[in-house]
């Protein structure tokens, strides 16, 4: 008789309020280019959303067109999502939000998506301030078309090529708050602490999201005279690596202390400082935000953290005073008007 | 004083035409008339007689000049008719040229300062002093311009023998209870049946006699017929853009769903209806709020399907259901934006870039305007695809009598959509799987719980599982499910209807050009030519419409486009019968007339 060898009992997952393991929240394989920030933000809505424990089926993702609009096949699994087309991820969040109130959307998109030929749905979702997280993966380039110029894209800046941009970059936070947006904020890919508290903060949030997140293209805004490239691409280990699912790598994992500043330093020694907003900061004072993020901006840096909130704003289907179930399964009972209700119509028209 | 009517007898010595005329009414756009001209159609459908009214408007908002035609016809005939025997000339700066115009013999009633009697010898004139009449039936002068119009209403129903009682409950009815305003201006309208009275002889050219045509009919127009039957099919999310001629069909849902959708307790409604910024975004609020699960829509015309295109195919390529009104109006681009025309055939058959097949339907009566509207939600889910509900502004914007609408109790059809046990119970679901053959995968809606039926929707090629794929055996496998279930909607739109003669000659057409095509074919079997008819209601073509091309000789395809699009279709669809199909064509921006068609089928004939 043989008697196999005990194993060593192998740890459980951990496990969220929901009774779910992070791998509940993970998407497919990253297919974007080793080192890209925007899989750092990834990383991030996978822990948030365990974190928060969130209910992957109520889950909608959705994007338009660009390497950002690829991110949402790289998390949860378990929620729908929607790959529109260039810049009109917008609406497609408000049709699906409109027929099911009770989902959580998660919109991404990128500068180039939501700046410019999105520029119309993006400022007309924050103004109807559809339910929705809205993230920017900003990197001031349009990455799968090879490395033009986005509109967020800082003047005098070089291309690959090495031609200059001409025109000043357009802001998406002072843009989102000057439209009444209820919660702005910008992160920095390589700091997952803030984007991680940002991201739970964002997922109690019950109107618009606008998330600005700087995150560095390592294949077309790297080069000697780019204003956003990595010195050192370095493999990271972040816990999520374990998992096998994704990866990337950044030139550093950087905390910055409350109304520090970190100047992060490229290969071609360009540099890109990022400021975390002040203890004292009051983000509610929505002219006070707008004038630190400008004065931050007179200095080259990004002011990143929680930039405004306003917790009251109702969102749309408030607004429209939609009934509490989703529209979408209403019955035929509770739409189709009564046989009277036809003749009186026809009455009235004869 | 007599006013002059010594005129010229009806044309040609004929008798007295019994309600069987056409008025053409000249104003000002922005002078209030709209309510005057339908006083006056309304009062003679009150009288029993089969009227219909079109409203020629220009592209502006006060100050052009605008054109109102009522057709009145014994017979049934609604269509537009080029010939007016009665002229109603209120604008100063068209007077002259609409004189140019007239028919010989016609009646002309006009502003007594024109002084127009003196342009032509075979017109019949009626001077009217508008303002001595309107200075003495309004004390208020602010408001002398809007009720000057129906000074004409009671002119004209004097000489046409309208029952001013008629007039007056037209007039309670069109102003809906506003008691001011029902005085003001039915007190005007008597100034002038009583003006008429004292100071015309009698005319025998034109008149209107009691009947019982129009008993238990409605008057309605195509946009509120689609709004009606949009709303009984239960839209509950709209998305939507203004602009002529499909504003007004989102506008009177609205009034609609005020009254029908929302609680009136708590005030929370049934239906989210958003005013996007663009058609763009209104195209992407019907897709994704399809997608959810949600009976989506919007109303536009051809440069809104235009700029809506890429989603539009997007939609057709992802399987996202959602219905578009299309009302059509002349093109490209603004082109006469207030005039009528079918030229989005073949933008609404294969609507986007890449290769795209889309169901269409054409309503060609109000009837229809409603029933279609209700079917093409259930087609939207049932085929998981966008679907067009194609008019135009000559239905959707002009007035027509019609049968009251029968309730629609078919009940709805959701499609091939899995709940959450259904989707526990497959062991192989995978999105775009062509389970039963017929082309239609089955799908699941978000938010439905149990961890299974979740997926990316996605715009570039996937297999059937809807996972990235560029394999070129997935992309065809999807493509050629996409035509195979084109294929079965061919078994779930609406086949023709046919108005048949006993002919091998075909004449085919669809929507509004149905009223002339009738017309036209009793005068050309009165010429002695007959003809068969197939009016087309739907794409894809069905079984019969198959049938009939085979076996016609030739097909009188009538189309209101310059570039024959329907005939086209036809001509791509059976190549081998191409040159049976000769293209009757009316694209000057009026609504089609029967003579116009009558002419080009005889001179195809004479060849």
């Amino acid at each position: 008789m043989t008697t196999a060898t005990p194993s060593a009992p192998v740890p459980a997952a951990p496990t969220n309020k929901l009774g779910f393991t992070k791998q509940d929240y993970v998407g497919s394989k990253s297919t974007l280019c080793a080192g890209c920030g925007h899989d750092a933000i990834t990383a991030q809505i996978i822990n948030a959303a365990f974190e928060s424990s969130i209910e992957g089926h109520r889950v909608t993702k959705y994007s338009g067109i660009g390497c950002s609009s690829k991110t949402p096949a790289y998390f949860m699994n378990q929620g729908w999502g929607f790959n529109s087309v260039h810049g009109r991820m917008p609406s497609i969040a408000t049709g699906a939000s409109l027929a099911n109130r009770t989902l959580i959307n998660i919109g991404v998109s990128g500068d180039g998506d939501s700046m410019s030929i999105g520029m119309g749905q993006f400022v007309h979702a924050v103004r109807r301030n559809i339910p929705m997280i809205y993230i920017i993966e900003d990197n001031g380039v349009y990455g799968l078309t090879k490395g033009q110029f986005s509109a967020t894209a800082d003047k005098g800046s070089h291309l690959k090529s090495g031609a200059v941009n001409d025109f000043p970059p357009i802001d998406p936070c002072t843009l989102a708050i000057e439209l009444g947006c209820g919660f702005v904020a910008r992160c920095f890919s390589g700091n997952p602490k803030q984007l991680n508290a940002i991201l739970k903060a964002a997922f109690a949030y019950q109107g618009t999201v606008v998330l600005d997140v700087i995150s560095p293209c390592v294949t077309f805004n790297n080069h000697d005279a780019s204003t956003r490239s990595y010195k050192h691409v370095k493999d990271h280990d972040f816990p999520l690596h374990d998992l096998g699912f994704i990866q990337y790598s950044e030139v550093e994992e950087v905390e910055i202390p409350a109304g520090q500043t970190e100047i992060v330093t490229f290969p071609d020694g360009s540099k890109v400082a990022i400021k975390a907003i002040h203890e004292g900061y009051e983000p509610t004072d929505r002219f006070g935000a707008m004038k630190a993020i400008h004065e931050s901006m007179a200095k080259g840096e990004f002011l990143t953290g929680l930039l405004y909130i306003n917790p009251t704003q109702p969102p749309l289907p408030e607004v429209l005073n939609l009934v509490d179930e989703p529209l979408a399964t209403l019955g035929e009972d509770l739409l189709k008007p009564s046989p009277a209700e036809l003749d009186k119509i026809m009455q009235a028209l004869m | 004083m007599t006013a002059a009517l010594a005129a010229p007898s009806p044309a040609g010595g004929a008798k007295t035409r019994i309600n069987d005329f056409s008025i053409q009414v000249a104003t000002v756009n922005g002078s209030g008339s709209q309510t005057a001209n339908t006083v006056l159609l309304r009062a003679i459908f009150q009288m029993g007689v089969f009227v219909s009214g079109k409203n020629l408007f220009p592209s502006n908002i006060a100050g052009l000049p605008t054109w109102f035609t009522i057709r009145a016809s014994a017979q049934g005939y609604v269509a537009r008719k080029a010939s007016n025997e009665m002229l109603i000339l209120m604008n100063p700066e068209t007077a002259k040229e609409d004189i140019a115009k007239a028919d010989p013999g016609a009646l002309v009633i006009y502003d007594e300062p024109l002084q127009l009697d003196k342009l032509r010898g075979d017109l019949a004139y009626i001077p009217v002093p508008f303002q001595k009449l309107v200075t003495a039936s309004c004390p208020e002068p602010k408001l002398h311009k809007l009720v000057k119009n129906m000074i004409y209403v009671g002119v004209a129903s004097r000489l046409l023998g309208i029952d001013m009682e008629e007039v007056k409950k037209a007039i309670a009815k069109q102003l809906k209870g506003k008691a001011k305003a029902i005085e003001l201006n039915q007190t005007a309208c008597v100034a002038g049946y009583d003006w008429a009275m004292e100071n015309l002889e009698d005319q025998d050219h034109i008149k209107v006699v009691r009947d019982n045509k129009t008993q238990g009919l409605i008057i309605v127009d195509g946009n509120e017929a689609c709004a009606l039957g949009a709303l009984f099919a239960g839209v509950t999310v709209v998305g939507w853009y203004p602009i002529t001629p499909a504003s007004s069909l989102v506008e009177t849902f609205i009034e609609y769903a005020e009254e029908y959708r929302k609680d009136p307790k708590t005030g929370k409604s049934t239906v989210a209806i958003v005013q996007m910024e663009d058609e763009l975004a209104s195209a992407g609020v019907v897709l994704s709020a399809g997608w959810a699960g949600a009976r989506s829509m919007t109303s536009t015309a051809g440069p809104g399907i235009s700029l809506m295109s890429e989603f539009i195919g997007l939609g057709y390529y992802v399987e996202a259901p959602g219905v578009f009104f299309n009302v059509a109006r002349t093109g490209p681009s603004t082109g006469l934006p207030t005039r009528t025309q079918q030229s989005d055939v073949e933008l609404c058959a294969k609507c986007s870039h890449g290769d795209t097949l889309h169901i269409n339907l054409f309503p060609g009566t109000m009837e229809e305007c409603f029933q279609f509207s209700y079917d093409a939600f259930d087609l939207a889910e049932k085929f998981q695809t966008p679907i067009f509900v194609v008019t135009d502004l000559d239905l959707g914007m002009q007035n027509w009598a019609s049968k009251p609408f029968a309730y629609p109790a078919k009940p709805y059809d959701r499609g091939k959509v899995l709940n959450q046990q259904q989707l526990a119970d497959m062991k192989d679901w995978g999105r775009y799987k062509d389970v039963d053959g017929d082309g239609i995968c089955y799908r699941s809606l978000p938010g439905t719980p149990g961890g299974k039926g979740a997926y990316l929707t996605r715009g570039s090629g996937h297999n059937a599982y809807a996972q990235y794929s560029e394999k070129p055996e997935d992309y065809v496998e999807v493509m050629d499910r996409l035509k195979r279930k084109y294929e079965t909607a061919k078994a779930f739109v609406p086949g023709p209807v046919f108005r048949n003669q006993g002919s091998d000659k075909g004449v085919l057409a669809f929507g509004s050009s149905d009223p002339a095509v009738i017309e036209a074919q009793d005068i050309l079997l009165a010429q002695g030519l007959k003809t068969d008819y197939l009016r087309l209601r739907a794409l894809p073509f069905t079984a019969e419409v198959d049938t009939y091309v085979k076996e016609k000789q030739v097909v009188y395809v009538v189309e209101q486009n310059r570039d024959g699009q329907l005939a086209n279709l036809f001509r791509e669809t059976y190549p081998e019968h191409a040159t049976k199909f000769k293209s009757v064509l009316h694209y000057d921006g009026h609504a089609i007339d029967a003579k116009s068609i009558v002419d080009q089928i005889t001179a195809f004939e004479q060849k």
